[in-house]
């Protein structure tokens, strides 16, 4: 069984060192992941916003809805826990 | 063997959040005990959330954290300045990955209480019984 | 002169006079920077979540160097339940009640015909607000998971 885990363990890893072949270099300011909205994002962030910290404007201005679900995300989770764990007063 | 090399300087960051993702990886598979199971989980989400990470780093690039006053005036320079979406995205990924992590010590100590044992071969031979 | 010293796999796990006074000590001022970083999220790293996380770490402090039923005694199990159920509350009422006041839903710059102050300092005080939402309802689902999982649902019995 372990060594069925160590082939597909060490087969899925030289899948992806294969795939980081089409990544850009690091650090590349051209990069996609930095040119579509982002830019968008940081020069309008004291201007629109006058929040200087970029984060948490887009945390809480920009992408305000994914986080309220997180934060019903991690209410759930703590009522889960309570619901499995606690014993009625027996 | 230059352009291997070329390869190598320009993505080891991304090869070395590989290697700590397979670790992760095999843990949850490979592994009998749930506890064990748990902590490569946890060892796989960390890794994804590096990987993110460093994928939005700029060279020569400042932290996302303006000053208000220099904003204001001159204005800002989006391509001396890091990433700040991927860093949102990860908040969210480590409050997931906490909240995975209490829902399963809980489930654990449920299954503990029920079958007496942790191993995943021996709940399912109980279980089968 | 001979004195026997036990071994620390012999001695019992007990209260500890200098773990006692130091976490005393400590408290208060880690729930003060808990405080600060909630506040300052605008200015400098932090915000709801981090903020929360600090908190909450105080009470899991308070459970370990003393017993469950002390640090139930500062933050009982109604007043987490409340707390939590809250800050969830805190931040959808502030969406609802921008898209009632005439915006969209989450759109801070509308809570503008209540207090005028003006669109863009609105959205400064609607992400402020939103993060003090979001810094209860950490803190209370961090200790309550500490408390439950170390104390396996009985917290009579104690950790």
């Amino acid at each position: 069984m372990k060594r069925i885990a160590l082939v597909t363990t060490l087969l899925a890893g030289a899948l992806l060192l294969y795939g980081t072949g089409d990544f850009p270099p690091w650090g590349d300011p051209n990069a996609p992941a930095s040119r579509h909205v982002s830019p968008t994002y940081i020069e309008g962030t004291v201007k629109d916003t006058s929040i200087p910290n970029a984060v948490t404007s887009v945390l809480g201005d920009y992408r305000g809805y994914d986080t309220m679900f997180e934060t019903i995300v991690i209410f759930c989770a703590g009522v889960v826990v309570v619901s499995v764990l606690r014993r009625p007063d027996a | 063997m230059e352009t291997i090399l070329d390869e190598i300087i320009a993505k080891y960051n991304y090869w070395i959040y590989v290697v700590l993702m397979m670790i992760g990886f095999y843990g949850m598979i490979g592994k009998n005990n749930l506890v064990k199971k748990l902590l490569g989980m946890n060892i796989f989400q960390t890794a994804i959330i590096l990987m993110f990470i460093s994928s939005g780093v700029k060279k020569g690039g400042l932290i996302p954290v303006l000053d208000k006053q220099a904003a204001l005036e001159h204005g800002v320079n989006s391509a001396l300045i890091n990433n700040p979406v991927p860093h949102v995205l990860m908040l969210t990924a480590i409050v997931v990955s906490v909240s995975v992590t209490g829902v399963a010590l809980a489930l654990m100590q449920r299954i503990y209480r029920r079958y007496g044992t942790l191993e995943e071969n021996e709940i399912l031979e109980k279980a089968q019984r | 002169m001979k004195k026997e010293y036990s071994l620390p796999q012999d001695r019992p796990i007990g209260p500890s006079l200098i773990i006692e006074v130091a976490v005393r000590v400590m408290i208060p001022f880690i729930q003060l920077f808990g405080l600060y970083v909630i506040a300052h999220g605008h200015y400098s790293p932090g915000g709801g979540f981090q903020g929360g996380v600090v908190l909450g770490a105080s009470f899991i402090l308070m459970a370990i160097a003393f017993d469950l039923k002390t640090s139930l005694r500062f933050f009982s199990i109604r007043a987490n339940a409340v707390m939590a159920s809250s800050g969830v509350f805190i931040y959808t009422g502030t969406g609802v009640l921008c898209a009632l006041l005439g915006g969209l839903f989450l759109d801070y710059s509308a809570m503008d015909a209540l207090l005028a102050l003006g669109p863009v300092e609105w959205r400064s005080m609607g992400v402020f607000i939103v993060e003090l939402g979001v810094g209860l309802a950490v803190t209370a689902i961090m200790a309550s998971l500490f408390w439950d999982l170390a104390s396996g649902g009985d917290m009579e019995k104690g950790l």
